[in-house]
């Protein structure tokens, strides 16, 4: 069962900022959602290989050379904040 | 003409019997006249739509047409379309116009297919029932009480409701078939990697497959052949052959082996879905085929497995909404940290919230083995489980969903509630393996049920070959909803 600091702490690592009054039901809920999760916890999986990809197809690689044009005036023009050709964001260094 | 097949429409545009201007512009008026109380579509611009008609013409004119030239499709909301805005059903995308065309539009732009407009849909695809889109829900237009299904609503009640001969969607947990189910249309999830997943907007990559929603299993064969092919720029591509899925259907059913799991025929299943759906495989019987039961003994485990995985992929895909590159960005905030959170906060909506936070715990450092990597092997059992299936059987085919239609509101204050109605579509899309969805009669209160229909990977041509059979005989994918013919 998650506790409310639990839920403060996941809410934190999601950077979903939470008001007080919403963490009781949302906490109720989760413990809802990880109490139908219990279910498959028992199961026992000895040797069995965990399955990442339906049929388990290795990642292709390609060689490493550009494969696309720049369009990068384009891609900015759906961007909160731009200069310059760059993104705008709230200063990370004083 | 809004009661024809694509493939007579089709017939009609090459023989310049009909124009796409007029199709696309007798489909607009439906829309027009209809949207505003089923809210099917996000976005329409009949300028654009008609723009691309009228290339259409211009193609047939030329001698140039290709299988869909001139034929009008509506886009769930989550393909990205040049120039279109494409907003998954978020305020988080409410006001991104897409900079470029996923690897499906591309290949309906191609074909000479006409954009008709964005389908609503469940906020990212996270959803049952078409409640959760930030452009409020979906009505079923065979009884505007009920929800449609979800997450693929709007492409669903835009079929059945005849806006639109077809739909894609997407399906990472049953979010075609099921909508399809209740709405009574086809719906087609194919194999995972058969369609590129480039330019849908990711929810759960390992589960995501995008498909079409259409009213025959013909449609569903010419539409799949248009969008199926191998595209580099989706990672899980499969690079193989595309099968000629029309010619295939000429197979027809007999002597197939159909597999009917016993779990998909229990407590669960309500009673008046289950009379349908024996019927349906009374049917198939009667057309050639023969039955045998099967098990998926590890199938009661797949909602909670699918709610680890499904989860865990959205925690890390939908962490590229940090109000930096697109999308909502908050207006206060006090550094880089607070305008993510803030951004986020106000940018999604409730459900997606839910699943983000799961699926943050389920990683999060002392807790990725107990849920991600139990959740991954236990995949594997489920995943098992089909291939064993499939040693005595061609097909599966059993229910879509446990019970018809639900009306609006019903589940929505129950999270775990409205999850459980994906228990019968939620194993293929583990498993990835390739499934539809048929109208086969109807329920309680008039509302359809459908018949899915699983095939093994890559197995589309049986699939679709025993569901035409299926249409031949019978006329529930005919039927269009009172007040809509």
């Amino acid at each position: 069962m998650l506790s409310p600091e639990e839920v403060r702490r996941i809410a934190r690592l999601a950077r979903i900022e939470l008001a007080d009054h919403e963490i009781e039901h949302l906490r109720g809920e989760l413990n809802a959602i990880l109490a139908l999760v219990d279910e498959m916890q028992a199961v026992d999986t000895n040797g069995i290989e965990p399955m990442a990809h339906p049929q388990d197809a290795r990642q292709r690689l390609r060689e490493d050379v550009v494969t696309d044009r720049d369009q990068r005036a384009l891609y900015q023009s759906v961007a909160p904040a731009t200069e310059d050709g760059l993104y705008l964001v709230p200063k990370v260094i004083e | 003409m809004h009661a024809e097949s694509i493939r007579s429409l089709a017939a009609r545009l090459a023989k310049r019997e009909l124009s796409s201007v007029e199709l696309t512009r007798a489909h607009l008026a439906r829309i027009a006249r209809f949207n505003a109380s089923l809210n099917a579509f996000i976005t329409v611009d009949a300028e654009k739509s008609l723009a691309m008609a009228r290339a259409a013409d211009d193609r047939i004119a030329g001698g140039a047409a290709g299988p869909l030239t001139g034929i009008p499709i509506a886009h769930k909301d989550l393909f990205c379309a040049k120039g279109w805005p494409t907003t998954c059903g978020s305020k988080m995308l409410a006001n991104y116009v897409s900079p470029y065309d996923a690897h499906v539009l591309e290949r309906f732009g191609r074909a000479g297919a006409v954009l008709l407009g964005k389908t609503n849909m469940d906020e990212f695809a996270m959803g049952s029932s078409n409640e959760n889109s930030f452009f409020g829900a979906v009505k079923n237009p065979w009884d505007e009480r009920a929800v449609p299904g979800g997450s693929s609503g709007g492409s669903a009640a835009a079929v059945a409701a005849r806006l639109a001969p077809a739909a894609t969607g997407t399906d990472t947990g049953g979010s075609i078939r099921q909508p399809a189910s209740f709405t009574g249309v086809c719906g087609l999830r194919p194999t995972y990697g058969r369609v590129s997943r480039y330019g849908m907007v990711a929810f759960a990559s390992s589960l995501d497959q995008g498909g079409v929603v259409a009213r025959s299993a013909e449609d569903l064969a010419l539409l799949l052949g248009v969008m199926a092919g191998f595209d580099e720029r989706d990672s899980t591509s499969i690079d193989r052959p595309v099968d000629d899925y029309v010619a295939a259907l000429a197979r027809g059913a007999k002597g197939l082996r159909i597999g009917l799991p016993r779990e998909y025929f229990g407590a669960e299943l309500a009673a008046d879905v289950a009379k349908p759906i024996l019927a349906a495989i009374d049917e198939l019987k009667k057309l050639g085929a023969t039955t045998v039961e099967v098990s998926l003994p590890n199938q009661h485990l797949s909602v909670p497995v699918y709610y680890v995985v499904a989860s865990a992929e959205a925690s890390a895909n939908l962490s590229r909404y940090d109000g930096v590159r697109y999308g909502h960005r908050a207006e206060g905030y006090r550094d880089l940290t607070e305008m993510y959170c803030r951004t986020r906060a106000e940018g999604f909506g409730a459900e997606v919230k839910r699943r983000i936070l799961i699926g943050t715990y389920v990683l999060s450092h002392g807790y990725y083995d107990a849920y991600y990597l139990q959740a991954q092997r236990v995949r594997r059992l489920i995943a098992r489980d089909f291939s064993d299936a499939f040693k005595r059987c061609d097909l599966i085919a059993g229910p879509a969903a446990p019970s018809v239609a639900f009306d609006l509101g019903a589940k929505t204050a129950d999270p775990v509630q409205m999850y459980l109605q994906d228990i019968y579509t939620i194993p293929i899309n583990l498993a990835g393996l390739p499934g539809l969805a048929i109208p086969c009669g109807f329920g309680d209160r008039g509302r359809p049920v459908g018949l899915q229909i699983v095939g093994n990977y890559f197995d589309e041509t049986r699939m679709l070959a025993a569901a035409h059979a299926y249409q031949q005989v019978t006329d529930w994918h005919t039927r269009v909803p009172p007040g809509f013919e």
